[in-house]
């Protein structure tokens, strides 16, 4: 039978990793990713979890002592946030291009300078190129489902891609909910041990890691980004198994009212769930509007979301983080998403939530206000956002 | 060749499953001076065999140590610590 | 093929080759022969971690490889960090049943840059944690694979692309980081270090560090032709006087003790070193004997805490 327990998201997520049998874990502490390799040491200690928990020394080495042990076939896991993130991007990009399934979980934090622990999405955005399979988490419930789903999926001898696990810092990562665990033999039937195909070991020596001279690089490229975009169909897959076995069902773009709706309300995270109450209040007042948020980000669901936006006149898109120099950078990929659609929605981009500032009902109400004037008068500002003085 | 493979002709993660498979490589192209080894001198101490960085020289069946022209690149190594005096670097060119 | 080991004395050394022929390092390279050597005491059991540099570049461009063990590849910088992966992953999945137990040797190896410089706070963790390894740094004093930079690891006086021997520079203006006494500083079972003319020296540490339970250190000095500008056919020379003139001496430190492997009556004279090779010819008189007095400091230094160590 499964359990519904009173758990905080960052311990969700270790549930999911115990329940997972990972066998490696190495990770660096940060704000706000702490609880969660602090709960997984104490499960190794307490002798709930049989795993290797290296404590290394830095993000960097986090992530490249999960390669090593992901290419001896382990199951690896490892967690972090805002600069750590950052420190590790390096190895973050050779995760994917060498196809090792490791799953990281990320507590959103803004970047230094200056610095702040607090959330926001610029670290996930400035991954978003490094070929990981990636995945944004609106409460605990789901931070604990996506995490091992991030398992069965990554591991999958069709697919062998990083997986990602997005949740906001703080907002999510440190709140308490509800969350239903399931039994242990459920999830040994949903996640079933697969066996890495190409493990280093003498009796079938191999070469990992091999230099791209140029007659080939382009090559590796390519077969990377075919592999990539092919994981969709077990992406679907993984979340038709999930729903059939544990009765939740996930989906790329995931909808809030959106029947018949003119407008629409984009958003990443767990801030969504505060949109859904202005949705609430408005669709109760009669407003044709609903809401959409990315559960997928890559790779980006490109036929889902179009799907979804079909019948609607506008489309909002709610961006935590800048991307200098250009705006949102959740807006611009989704206006360029549409570009070829006839017909297609305006879209229109706002920035806030930035390093932990806080987005009420009364800013989504904004948010929703604004995009409508912008949509038909124009913007005439260099950047339009909310909840900035 | 490397140039002949397209992106279907890739191992996933471009994992090389074949080990060793770079031994076809003819490294001897490089080579300007050959070493000549005189069987007469040689004591077949075998140190030209084990400092060889490239791997060239060889055992062979009578005994002695001989550069695998193939690979040998030239570097004279051989030559010059071998005990004996047996191995005498001569341009490529020359018989 | 029938032999399988060529003897030399007492010792027998395996004809197999780990190290593929048909690489692509440079003629005469000492690192090259450094990594052979070291394959052969090492054996076929052994998974490799090694860093971005000559080696890696000369032995895996795709789709070929040279390596006939299993061997891994991903940046310049974290190959310590990457074997603690390996060998924590080797061991709990042993543990957990899910890989039959096996005697398998972990080794990383990295250039002196990989390894004093840009990688030293991973090999530090490595080391600090104590995972069953074996670390070889292929020393050639500088970063060679990028044209001959200097590294903190490029001998006073040497001169290289990025610290240039000039009218107003004589090159290198540093001492030599002294990356094995950093490794001992670690309190790890073995540090040693090693140069391929000493051949049998070079492999007997490499398997006594392979052997020792927990983190082992082998610093090998690897002479390179291109680098240091010498005649390719002068690498073991040039060790050998690396060694006897005592600029690189042989030692290990095994459980905090020290022992010299070569301790020559009489050292000789740094200059029949650094006379062969192009990278110190600007040298004057004056700045040779410099040198001579740093060497003379050091390889006392290093024979004070040999006579404090108990036999
Ligand atoms: C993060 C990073 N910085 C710089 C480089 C460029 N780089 C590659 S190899 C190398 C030097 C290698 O020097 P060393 O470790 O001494 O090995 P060697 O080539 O001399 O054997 C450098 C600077 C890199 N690959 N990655
Ligand atoms: S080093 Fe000289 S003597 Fe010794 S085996 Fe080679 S050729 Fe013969
Ligand atoms: S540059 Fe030096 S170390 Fe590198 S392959 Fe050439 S000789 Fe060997
Ligand atoms: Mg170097």
């Amino acid at each position: 039978m499964s359990r519904r327990v009173a758990l905080e998201a960052s311990h969700a997520v270790a549930e999911a990793v115990r329940m997972a049998d990972v066998d490696v874990t190495a990770a660096y502490p940060i704000t706000p990713q702490t609880h969660i390799p602090e709960r997984l040491a104490e499960m190794v200690a307490d002798g709930e979890l049989s795993a290797a928990y290296i404590p290394v020394e830095s993000e960097h080495s986090a992530m490249s002592t999960c390669l090593g042990a992901a290419a001896v076939g382990a199951r690896t896991f490892t967690a972090t946030a805002g600069q750590g993130l950052e420190l590790m991007h390096e190895v973050v990009y050779v995760a994917s291009s060498m196809r090792y399934p490791v799953v990281m979980a990320v507590c959103n934090r803004a970047l230094s300078a200056p610095l702040s622990v607090w959330g926001d999405h610029s670290d996930a955005m400035a991954v978003r190129d490094t070929g990981w399979i990636q995945v944004f988490c609106q409460n605990g419930q789901e931070a604990f489902d996506l995490t091992l789903w991030a398992f069965r999926v990554g591991e999958d001898p069709k697919v062998l891609f990083p997986v990602m696990v997005h949740l906001d810092g703080f907002t999510l990562s440190h709140v308490t909910e509800p969350v239903i665990l399931p039994e242990q033999s459920e999830v040994e039937r949903f996640l079933p041990r697969f066996q890495y195909p190409f493990a280093l070991n003498p009796d079938k020596p191999m070469t990992h890691g091999a230099f791209g001279p140029p007659e080939i690089y382009s090559e590796t490229k390519l077969a990377q980004e075919v592999a990539f975009r092919n994981s969709k169909e077990v992406i679907l897959q993984g979340w038709k198994e999930f729903g059939d076995t544990f009765g939740r069902y996930y989906h790329p773009v995931e909808e809030y009212k959106t029947e018949n709706a003119e407008t629409l309300l984009l958003t990443m995270g767990a801030f969504t769930e505060t949109a859904k109450i202005v949705i609430d209040d408005r669709r109760d007042k009669g407003e044709a509007i609903g809401l959409i948020s990315l559960r997928l980000w890559r790779p980006f669901p490109f036929e889902e979301f179009r799907r979804t936006v079909k019948g609607a006149q506008l489309l909002i898109v709610f961006d935590r983080c800048i991307s200098f120099g250009l705006g949102g950078p959740v807006f611009s990929e989704i206006r360029s998403a549409l570009y070829d659609e006839e017909p297609r929605p305006k879209v229109v981009g706002i920035i806030g939530g930035l390093g932990g500032r806080d987005m009420s009902e009364d800013n989504f109400d904004y948010v929703i206000n604004r995009g409508k004037e912008i949509a038909e008068k124009g913007s005439g500002r260099m950047l339009e956002t909310v909840g900035i003085r | 060749m490397a140039d002949e493979l397209t992106w279907k002709d890739l191992e996933v993660g471009n994992i090389i499953t074949e080990a060793g498979n770079g031994s076809f490589r003819k490294t001897g192209d490089w080579r300007t001076e050959r070493p000549i080894l005189d069987k007469e001198k040689c004591i077949k101490c075998a140190l030209c065999w084990i400092y060889c960085p490239d791997a060239a020289i060889k055992p062979s069946e009578e005994g002695y140590y001989e550069a695998d022209l193939y690979y040998c690149k030239g570097c004279g190594i051989c030559a010059s610590i071998c005990p004996a005096g047996a191995i005498k670097m001569i341009a490529e060119e020359e018989k | 093929m029938e032999t399988k080991t060529v003897r030399f004395g007492e010792k027998l050394v395996t004809t197999k080759e780990f190290l593929a022929e048909g690489h692509s390092f440079c003629i005469g390279c000492g690192e090259a022969l450094a990594i052979r050597l070291a394959m052969k005491a090492l054996g076929e059991n052994v998974i490799m971690a090694m860093a971005t540099g000559c080696d890696e570049v000369t032995t895996t461009p795709l789709p070929y490889t040279s390596w006939r063990i299993p061997w891994m590849h991903t940046l310049f910088e974290n190959t310590a960090a990457e074997i603690s992966g390996i060998e924590a992953g080797l061991k709990i999945l042993v543990k957990k049943g899910r890989m039959p137990e096996r005697d398998l040797i972990c080794v990383a190896m990295g250039g002196d840059g990989a390894t004093s410089d840009i990688g030293i706070q991973a090999l530090s963790g490595a080391f600090e944690r104590g995972h069953d390894f074996i670390y070889i740094c292929l020393d050639n004093e500088a970063y060679m694979n990028t044209g001959i930079q200097r590294s903190s690891a490029t001998p006073y006086g040497a001169s290289t692309t990025t610290a240039p021997a000039g009218k107003f520079s004589m090159g290198q203006v540093t001492r030599k980081k002294n990356m094995a006494a950093i490794a001992a500083a670690h309190d790890i079972p073995y540090v040693a270090t090693a140069c391929p003319s000493y051949r049998f020296d070079l492999m007997k540490k490499v398997r006594k560090g392979a052997e020792l339970k927990g983190p082992a250190y082998i610093h090998i000095l690897s002479p390179c032709p291109t680098g240091w500008r010498y005649r390719s056919d002068l690498a073991i020379e040039i060790g050998q006087l690396a060694v006897q003139t005592g600029i690189f001496p042989l030692y290990e430190i095994e459980y905090g003790r020290y022992r010299l492997n070569a301790d020559p009556p009489k050292l000789k004279p740094i200059e029949e070193y650094l006379k062969l090779q192009g990278r110190y010819r600007h040298l004057t008189g004056e700045q040779i004997q410099r040198i001579q007095e740093m060497v003379n400091e050091d390889y006392a230094k290093l024979k004070e805490k040999v006579a404090a160590s108990p036999l």
